[in-house]
């Protein structure tokens, strides 16, 4: 994985750090997500992720958050070292 | 009068916290989204009465969550005088967020800092006097669970200060300032003009009766400004400013040192394991449901017989109709002793631990790939979970849904779920009749059953709410006090409201039945009662079903003469009675939730559905059991 490349948040493997860059969604799922911290700019660590198509687990500010494997992938993120 | 709103994130203690100073009322659990309306509580405060008022717990304060609207509706209502923003110390850089929104809505505000043993536990330590000094409002912790800290708590509240409200960048703070002093000549109804200045630019809806305060071409210049300079919509950027300078203040009032990875992390990584976790959770569910067998047949077998001689004596005392319907009364109060509590105990008590423990929104993630096939999402899971407790809380509970459609199709299917009156059926008659393992396997086929009538409510209803996103909140150890109080809170809902129901419609059974009453009602249910191969006489029993689920049980046991149901009915009967009974038509306060959250034309569907639902699958088993 290059560094400073652009991905979706599904495909980051867990025990791994990433940056959001922007959510690609609607208002809706902007301020869903923004009232859990990710917002671009935020640091998330992915814990783990559920088998075929489960939600995917990170940590954003100290707290856990599941996200559905769609969601997942309209999380766009740059992955960190 | 003082009136105090407790405002905090989900899952922060408000409830716990509510319950600890307001007396007990709130439903606190471990999982997001719990309250879902307001609730009101007295308490002392400075030696005077003041009210309590629980908001549901919100993230933020942003438009498009519908809870969200409500608590800020309400606290910008004018009838608040102090806010107490509960946070979850050991999430305080996310939760600031909120506490930043608060501070500019310009009422006094006091800042309680819970869960204050979970921060340590996650090395964070905080320096309150430095957030005090950062927000300009009193800091006060507390450990609300264990009941630490609350004296300090109600002291600070007369303290309480309004906040000094977060700046943002210069260029926003600009248009801020712009906007905000046209605002100021214009009427606010008490709502501060910077808040509305930053509502506005926001492009949120402003709260009810505050009409927009300046010209609509001046707002649309300013966002378009900002989304020039910034490449970002306002709000975003509002939310990102407002994200990063929560950060900034952790980092100036706490430092994190050694998280120490607990035996709580190990046990997390076992239950949510990819593979392990699903073994664990169908090993749970079987642990839970046997758990409760085995208690709820025991107590049963020690306290039935002695009520029932004494019902035979009632009735050998006193002939003739009074004292059948007399003993018809004491059949319902018995029943409530000796076939409801013993189940309904265990029950409660077991769905409690998992809800305090946190188990809930875990089992939300492992489900959520397999809640996608029904076209719902993980989200959907704590309702059904709920569901097995009682309907009214897991239709309430879909609030915690974002779509509208989502909570229909969820709400639709929740009902079906045996809830503890239907469990008391399913175990008071298979369970004890016909063996455990056929009414384990009653479960296997109701999930089955759901999962079918979802696959078709998805054919109806296409489309997906926006899939899961859901707090996964950390495990934590069931405070003794507040399982204990949450098992009463739903007691004391049986035993004031569904056991006198019992009662009194046993007694009126017994007096149809002096009447020769009964026997037109059965006629009536000829058409469900026959083609499912059950006697005439359970027609009755299947209407009082409908008041309440137990009830169908006990009318049973009245209907055919006798509680030793084995010798009256087949097996057979007995299965398809019980798989008629778990389907058929919610109970009435079902009906009634269902009514309040999903409108009457839905709640009839939902009603018509579940009757024709309860009616194919009867006859489905009634001729697999001709197989066997």
């Amino acid at each position: 994985m290059f560094f400073n490349s652009i991905v979706g948040l599904d495909t980051i493997p867990p025990g791994r750090k990433a940056r959001v860059v922007r959510i690609e969604g609607g208002r809706g799922l902007i301020g869903r997500l923004a009232r859990l911290g990710i917002v671009p700019g935020a640091e998330v660590e992915v814990i783990s992720r559920a088998p075929v198509g489960g939600p995917v687990l990170i940590e954003v500010d100290g707290a856990r958050v599941a996200l559905g494997r769609g969601v997942a992938r309209k999380v766009v993120v740059t992955p960190l070292a | 009068m003082l009136r105090i709103a407790l405002v905090g994130q989900p899952n922060s203690g408000k409830s716990t916290l509510f319950n600890a100073i307001a007396g007990y009322r709130a439903v606190a659990s471990n999982f997001p989204g719990t309250t879902v309306e307001l609730l009101r509580g007295k308490a002392l405060v400075g030696g005077k009465a003041a009210e309590v008022v629980d908001l549901p717990g919100t993230y933020s304060l942003r438009a498009g969550d519908p809870a969200e609207e409500v608590a800020r509706d309400y606290l910008l209502s004018g009838e608040v005088d102090v806010v107490v923003d509960v946070v979850d110390a050991s999430l305080l850089g996310r939760s600031l967020e909120l506490t930043l929104e608060l501070c500019e809505l310009g009422l006094p505000m006091v800042v309680c800092l819970n869960m204050m043993d979970e921060a340590r536990r996650k090395g964070i330590r905080i320096d309150p006097e430095k957030l005090e000094e950062i927000l300009g409002v009193p800091v006060v912790e507390t450990v609300a669970v264990r009941g630490l800290g609350l004296k300090d708590l109600l002291a600070a509240i007369p303290r309480a200060r309004v906040p000094v409200p977060p700046r943002y960048s210069a260029d926003v703070e600009r248009h801020l300032d712009e906007l905000s002093r046209r605002i100021a000549d214009a009427i606010t109804g008490g709502v501060p003009a910077r808040y509305l200045a930053v509502l506005v630019l926001s492009g949120d809806p402003l709260p009810p009766g505050v009409e927009l305060p300046v010209a609509e071409a001046e707002v649309e210049r300013a966002r378009r400004e900002i989304l020039r300079d910034r490449g970002e919509e306002p709000a975003l950027v509002i939310a990102s400013e407002r994200h990063a300078l929560a950060l900034r203040i952790f980092e100036e009032v706490a430092r994190v040192t050694h998280a120490e990875r607990s035996l709580r992390d190990r046990v997390d990584s076992l239950l949510m394991h990819r593979i392990l976790g699903y073994p664990i959770l169908f090993l749970a569910l079987l642990g839970l449901f046997f758990g409760v067998f085995k208690i709820g047949s025991i107590l049963e077998g020690y306290l039935l017989p002695p009520l029932e001689a004494i019902t035979g004596w009632v009735e050998g005392a006193i002939p003739g109709p009074i004292g059948l319907v007399l003993s018809g009364a004491l059949q319902g109060l018995w029943a409530g002793i000796g076939i409801v509590l013993p189940y309904l105990l265990p029950f409660l008590f077991f769905l409690a631990l998992l809800e305090d423990v946190g188990y809930l929104p875990r089992i939300g993630f492992l489900l959520d790939g397999l809640m996608h096939r029904l076209g719902l999402h993980g989200k959907s899971v704590i309702p059904f979970l709920l569901g097995y407790g009682c309907s009214v809380p897991a239709v309430l509970a879909t609030r915690i849904l974002e779509d509208e459609r989502d909570r229909l199709v969820t709400g639709a299917l929740a009902v079906m779920v045996p809830c503890a009156a239907r469990t008391v059926v399913i175990f008071g008659l298979v369970g004890r009749y016909v063996g455990p393992w056929i009414a384990f396997s009653l479960y296997l086929l109701n999930i089955i059953v759901i999962g079918v009538a979802g696959r078709l409510l998805r054919r109806y209803l296409p489309g997906m709410g926006p899939g899961l996103i859901m707090e996964i909140p950390p495990y934590r150890l069931p405070a003794p006090r507040t399982v204990l109080l949450k098992v009463w809170l739903r007691l004391r809902g049986f035993i004031t409201v569904a056991w006198p129901t019992l009662i009194a419609a046993s007694a009126f059974f017994s007096l149809l039945e002096v009447l020769g009453w009964t026997g037109v009602l059965n006629t009536l249910l000829l058409p469900i009662t026959w083609p499912l191969g059950l006697p005439a006489a359970v027609g009755v029993p299947l209407v009082f079903g409908i008041l309440r689920k137990e009830l169908s049980l006990i009318m049973l046991g009245q209907a055919l003469g006798t509680v030793d149901f084995g010798t009256a009915l087949s097996g057979a009967a007995m299965v398809v009675f019980t798989v008629f009974v778990i389907f058929y038509v919610p109970c009435l306060a079902t009906v009634a939730a269902l009514w309040r959250e999903l409108g009457r034309r839905r709640t009839l569907l939902v009603v018509a559905g579940t009757v024709g639902v309860a009616m194919t699958v009867g006859l489905v088993v009634r001729f697999l059991s001709w197989l066997f």
